[in-house]
């Protein structure tokens, strides 16, 4: 019998704004766990996902699957603790563009440093919601928010070339309005073996509707015959958009780049599993104390 | 001059490798059939200063250091200058007269290392084989400790310990140490029997970045890892330490974090979390004097109030502080099975003193076992918080196809989902003020309380942690009593009160009245007076207090004199 997305609803009231880009990244997010688990890539049970602290992190609450609602930029740290504790676990964390490009930016720069085998999907909104407007790490520069009135200071930070600059092993963009194409980065995003980061351009509809600014400037990476594998055309195509709101702005989606190199947790553990319970006899440490 | 027990000090530079010798001189008198007591002296740099170990060997069990010494070993000229007023007319100097001008058993040890291309760091080799011919041990005891003591070149240092050993024979043998029949024992600092008393209790996984003084945790499970089939990281920032312990705890695996002061105050806000979200959540907090960077090599007990109300909101806790290596080995199990047990964040609070000093032990792995923690039985729909009568959700892990197991930061219901109504947030709320009885219930039924000393006397001495090394020794010179609490929150004032006078709100009758002793002094090494502070507000009387706060711990000696004056 096949698991229905349905099946992957709480009882939970869902408070997101009407129109908030999140609806589209949970829903292609349910169908993407459906899919995984029908096509016997994944257990249902096998799934963790985690959040930070802001509008994204209602996530948790939504889906009916193991969850930890962590702190606010701190997704990266449980979850690679998870997934030491358990390799079997398939490891989703969702944060966002706050909380893991501002509050906890270094845990995602160690995370892709050390190919810790986790997903980050981040809800890059480019304003804090929850806390009613404020500017992020990806605002473009002049932006009006409640703590920048007269317009921010600061470039926006562009999380696709910092993530390559990092060593991440897989990195995209997606949007959630072309959900196919989202599901389908979502999805190879979580069977990549080691870190992956997906930045998803989710329009905030109350604090910065950027829908009508993306619709006509995004294209698709892979249509325009790009080659993931190769890092110095990543970082190009990164390069193309640096998170302003520039009319001739063209903005890319789909995957960057993709490599193959050992996780995190399969080096650390090897064969070894932490899962039993043990109290070992301490005999032959204590002899080396005598 | 008879003696029974010895203290010898050792003194070089940084970089000169005080620590090993102070290792390799407990060894030899560990297998000599003494108690060993090592207390090491150290600035924060790597080269140059002045480091100093002292080893004090008894026949009796020692947990403290004493001040004055017997044998005063010098690897540079700093050390004569700064520690001949330890000095008693018959102590006897061993110098590497290649580097220092001294009165005493003159050995060029420098030379000695030099003429056979070996590194300045083997003069300790040589310094202990001058050690072993002064105690009148026979060279085979000097091979034995170098075999067991040292990883590179050992042939080339026994050849060194040979020549020193000859050299430093004769009539210059003036110790006379008697050979005692005693099996050598396990000799830990307090970071080993943390480490071990963790394994024991169940940590597969340890996480730390490196702080003095618990970094040497992390160095020493990293360096057992594979014999004791555990896994240790070291990530970014203690902030990523407590969240992959966390992660690891939520999934099913006993972790545990070592830290200082800093380093635990970055985090605090996942300490909350523990609280919060009921993560099962050991931290190592080693003390050492602050604010701020202070002073990081050397010792402190300022941290205790840290300890207890670190975190916003209110959550339950369990704060214990082992004394000693023996201590640390069981209360640091201890700690793991309640952190699960009550799914609630633990503290050791070790210092400086206990974590860096080397302790003789007699371990019982029994009493270190690892219990299961309660387990959700399979019955029905899995509710990560149900409630209970006594607070404690059962627990399942991810991966269990019959469960979905929600952990949730926000004020959540039942199974994990957050809320904010009203009726649910009191639910969750009373729900851990339940569990924080629970755990008072269970800590009830153990042993929270240790006294020492003479149990009629009517003037206790008061103390906690390392502190408790000193103290006990001179409590029973001066024929008094000690009292140690082990747990420092939920603070066992029904013990306590058996030994410090019954404390009762005010109008309360006593259920079971006990008469006060006539003096109450705490003694511990801080500046405000932590655990006197902390017993006064739960009302027990404490009339004076004896603190020490230049980072150093008390000697044995130096505050028996202390005691005497507050009791003229």
């Amino acid at each position: 019998m096949s698991m229905t997305v349905d099946s992957l609803k709480t009882y939970a009231v869902n408070t997101w704004c009407p129109g908030c880009g999140n609806f589209g990244i949970e829903r292609g997010i349910k169908q993407v766990f459906a899919d995984l688990v029908n096509e016997g890539s994944v257990k249902k049970e096998n799934i963790v996902i985690l959040s930070g602290i802001g509008c994204h992190a209602k996530m948790v609450d939504y889906i009916a699957v193991n969850s930890f609602y962590s702190l606010h930029g701190r997704v990266v740290a449980p979850a690679t603790g998870i997934k030491v504790a358990n390799p079997e676990l398939t490891v989703v964390g969702f944060a966002g563009d706050g909380d893991a490009y501002g509050e906890g930016l270094e845990h995602l720069i160690f995370a892709a440093k050390r190919n810790v085998n986790i997903t980050m999907m981040i809800h890059n909104n480019r304003v804090y919601g929850l806390t009613t407007g404020q500017y992020t790490p990806t605002s473009p520069k002049g932006f009006a928010g409640r703590s920048t009135p007269k317009g921010s200071l600061e470039e926006p930070m562009n999380p696709i070339e910092l993530m390559l600059a990092s060593g991440a092993s897989f990195v995209a963009r997606a949007f959630p309005l072309q959900l196919e194409p989202m599901k389908s980065v979502m999805k190879q995003a979580i069977l990549h073996r080691g870190f992956a980061l997906v930045d998803i351009l989710q329009p905030c509809f109350t604090f910065y509707n950027t829908y009508q600014f993306y619709r006509p400037r995004v294209f698709d990476l892979q249509q325009a015959g790009h080659d993931p594998s190769d890092w110095e055309a990543a970082m190009q195509r990164a390069r193309e958009w640096n998170y302003t709101d520039a009319d001739d702005s063209k903005i890319a989606l789909g995957v960057f780049y993709r490599a193959e190199k050992p996780a995190f947790d399969e080096s650390l553990l090897g064969e070894r599993r932490l899962l039993a319970l043990s109290s070992p006899a301490l005999g032959g440490v204590l002899e080396t104390h005598i | 001059m008879v003696r029974n027990e010895y203290t010898v000090l050792i003194g070089g530079q940084a970089g000169d490798g005080i620590k090993q010798a102070g290792n390799a001189i407990a060894r030899l008198f560990n297998r000599l059939g003494y108690w060993i007591f090592v207390y090491e002296d150290y600035p924060s740099l790597i080269r140059g200063g002045h480091n100093f170990a002292v080893i004090r060997a008894a026949p009796q069990r020692i947990i403290a250091h004493k001040d004055k010494v017997d044998v005063l070993i010098a690897l540079n000229q700093d050390t004569i200058a700064q520690h001949t007023r330890r000095l008693s007319p018959d102590s006897l100097v061993i110098f590497d007269s290649s580097a220092v001008k001294a009165q005493g058993l003159a050995v060029p040890m420098g030379e000695m290392v030099k003429s056979k291309n070996l590194p300045p760091i083997v003069r300790n080799t040589a310094a202990l084989a001058v050690l072993g011919a002064v105690t009148g041990a026979d060279f085979s005891i000097v091979e034995d400790v170098i075999r067991s003591a040292t990883k590179r070149s050992v042939e080339e240092n026994i050849a060194v310990a040979k020549e020193a050993y000859a050299q430093a024979g004769g009539e210059h043998n003036h110790l006379h140490v008697p050979v005692l029949d005693n099996p050598p024992k396990p000799l830990l600092n307090g970071n080993e029997a943390i480490a071990l008393g963790a394994v024991k209790g169940g940590m597969r996984l340890h996480v730390a970045y490196p702080m003095t003084p618990s970094s040497p945790i992390l160095h020493y499970l990293a360096a057992q890892a594979d014999r004791l089939n555990i896994t240790t990281i070291h990530p970014e920032s203690e902030i990523a330490v407590i969240g992959i312990a966390q992660g690891a705890a939520y999934a099913g695996v006993r972790s545990m974090v070592a830290t200082s002061g800093g380093g635990f105050a970055l985090m605090v806000e996942h300490f909350s979390l523990a609280g919060q979200a009921e993560i099962p959540t050991v931290v190592v907090l080693g003390q050492r004097p602050g604010p701020s960077t202070g002073l990081p090599t050397y010792t402190d007990q300022a941290d205790l109030f840290f300890a207890l109300y670190a975190g916003h909101g209110e959550f339950p806790r369990v704060v214990v502080a082992p004394g000693d290596a023996e201590q640390a080995f069981e209360l640091t199990a201890e700690a793991m099975n309640l952190a699960w047990k009550f799914q609630s964040p633990v503290i050791l609070l070790s210092d400086k003193e206990l974590g860096e000093s080397t302790f003789s032990t007699v371990l019982d792995e029994n009493v270190a076992a690892v219990k299961e923690p309660p387990l959700w039985d399979g019955g029905g729909e899995y509710k990560r918080y149900a409630l209970t009568d006594d607070g404690v959700s059962p627990l399942a892990f991810p991966g269990d196809p019959r469960a979905t197991v929600k952990s949730n930061s926000y004020e959540h219901d039942e199974m994990g989902i957050t809320t904010e109504e009203s009726p649910l947030v009191i639910q969750a709320r009373e729900k851990r003020l339940r569990k924080g009885r629970a755990i008072e219930a269970e800590i009830r039924n153990r042993e929270a309380v240790r006294t020492y000393g003479n149990p009629e006397s009517d003037i206790v001495l008061v103390t906690w942690g390392s502190t408790k090394g000193p103290v006990v020794e001179v409590a029973e010179n001066l024929g008094l009593k000690v009292v140690q609490p082990l747990y420092l929150q939920p603070l066992p004032v029904w013990e306590l009160e058996k030994h410090l006078g019954t404390t009762r709100p005010p109008g309360e009758p006593a259920a079971r009245p006990y008469e006060p002793p006539r003096k109450v002094i705490a003694v511990e090494v801080n500046s405000t007076g932590r655990l006197c502070t902390w017993l006064r507000y739960h009302g027990h009387r404490v009339d004076e207090s004896i603190l020490k706060y230049d980072g150093r711990p008390f000697a044995v000696d130096e505050l028996e004199e202390k005691v005497k004056g507050v009791l003229q």
